[in-house]
């Protein structure tokens, strides 16, 4: 299994795509919405806690296909499905790949990115926090996603259209979080429930992601 | 006698020699209650003291809104028969419902924003149940998508099971998430059955009648829409031994 992460791991660094390109989407679309609501530094402040979330999440999206996709076409998702790792284990390891590869660095990018759109200074510790916690969540979710349309022939669209409405909770309270925390107020128990809603995915979600990709490889 | 089960109704053959009988029966009543109750409830009951006559939309809205959360629900159920005892008609029952789900849905959703507009002074707010039956919209379009996608009709039945399953689990995580990330605009349940404080009588028993009506409604399109379902597999598979042979 660990090779197998490491393996997903290099090929996503050795093929540029994913690692590079979700961090570059979120600094585009953070830096479009100062030209679509204006540049007023406030009111930027107010929002930066929601366009931050809904970056990183649309950041995330972005390379949810290619979790399953290139190893469906080449084959190697039979074999890993017919090797002696449980396939649950497998979908775990190809989210966590995944996080690492998106996840992570959308949430080490995200202050830059706050700085940008001028958030509170009390918000950044909460904005880290709260990207790092629920990023897992939106990683495993999109796997689960990605399980379910792995065989179609354009799967993209139909993945975001599948993915997003699953998305809302995390969204919900992660941005709660950060814009709580970044107004001073209490910010733990958007956290925690956001966290719950993190572990409660990673506990569940392979399962029926595994289940449908076992449907898939039929 | 043979002992009758439930389950005989998993024969497509059974089920169709069934609902042919019972269809028509359902439909006359499904009409019967639409009409009686929703011109009773728009000509024959009072105005609203407050609201007018802006309060007969009632009428249409609580038994959409209600029919499109209870369908969901009956997708729910036929997905896990269909995974736990692989019976095609509950399958199809499923794919039948969706899109007479997704028009319930988009009833409650017009009427409550033909009723806000005078009463709230808008026509949408984002208040958690209005916010909450805009994602179970997407939900069901999520579903639809998929069952379309899908070129196999059984993978497509077990994706879209799977799908309606967790998609189910996170719409009631939404339903609470929407409720703790803004504040209601929307009055509380018109209808339960604990609370002694339902709406009065007089709007209560046109309600009932309109409910009933969308129910049998729903019953009756989802028959109809399954008897299709069946029929088109029939047609296909003989299409497909009429190239073989």
């Amino acid at each position: 299994m660990i090779r197998l992460f490491s393996r997903d791991l290099t090929l996503a660094v050795r093929a540029g795509g994913g690692f590079g390109l979700g961090l570059a989407f979120f600094l585009i679309v953070t830096v479009l919405v100062p030209f679509g609501v204006g540049a007023d530094t406030a009111q930027l402040g107010r929002i930066a806690p929601g366009i931050l979330w809904v970056g990183a999440l649309l950041a995330c999206l972005l390379s949810l296909d290619r979790i399953f996709q290139l190893d469906f076409e080449d084959g190697s998702l039979d074999l890993l499905a017919t090797a002696p790792v449980p396939l649950e284990g497998v979908v775990m390891m190809k989210a966590l790949a995944h996080w690492v590869t998106t996840g992570l660095p959308l949430t080490l990018a995200a202050p830059v990115l706050g700085l940008l759109l001028n958030l509170a200074p009390a918000g950044y510790g909460w904005l880290v926090l709260s990207l790092a916690l629920g990023t897992p969540a939106l990683s495993m979710i999109g796997a689960f996603g990605a399980a379910l349309t792995v065989g179609l022939k354009r799967g993209g669209l139909l993945l975001s259209l599948l993915v997003l409405p699953l998305y809302v909770p995390t969204l919900i309270f992660g941005a709660e979080a950060v814009s709580r925390g970044a107004s001073g107020q209490a910010a733990t128990t958007p956290l925690i429930l956001m966290a719950a809603i993190t572990l409660g995915t990673l506990a569940l979600l392979p399962f029926a992601a595994a289940a449908a990709l076992r449907i898939n490889l039929r | 006698m043979k002992r009758m089960s439930l389950w005989e109704y998993a024969n497509p053959k059974k089920f169709m020699a069934t609902t042919n009988v019972v269809l028509p029966w359902i439909s006359v009543l499904a009409a019967i209650c639409l009409v009686v109750g929703l011109v009773w409830g728009f000509f024959f009951t009072p105005d609203d003291f407050r609201q007018g006559s802006t309060v007969k939309i009632i009428y249409l809205h609580v038994p959409s809104a209600l029919m499109a959360i209870n369908a969901w629900l009956m997708m729910l159920v036929a997905s896990l028969i269909w995974l736990v005892r692989r019976h095609h008609v509950s399958a199809l029952a499923a794919r039948a419902a969706a899109p007479v789900g997704i028009t319930f849905t988009l009833i409650a959703l017009f009427t409550g924003a033909v009723w806000g507009q005078p009463m709230w002074g808008t026509w949408w707010a984002w208040d958690p149940r209005l916010t909450s039956f805009l994602i179970l919209f997407l939900f069901y379009l999520g579903y639809v998508a998929l069952w379309e996608a899908v070129e196999n009709p059984d993978t497509a039945a077990d994706l879209t099971s799977v799908l309606c399953i967790v998609g189910s689990v996170f719409a009631l995580l939404s339903r609470y998430a929407v409720n703790f990330w803004n504040q209601g605009l929307h009055q509380g349940a018109t209808l339960s059955m604990d609370k002694e404080e339902n709406i009065a009588d007089i709007f209560w028993y046109p309600l009932l009648v309109a409910i009933a009506g969308f129910v049998l409604l729903f019953v009756a399109l989802v028959l109809m829409r399954t008897r299709t379902e069946i029929r088109a597999r029939r047609l296909h598979a003989l299409q497909m031994r009429e190239r073989m042979g």
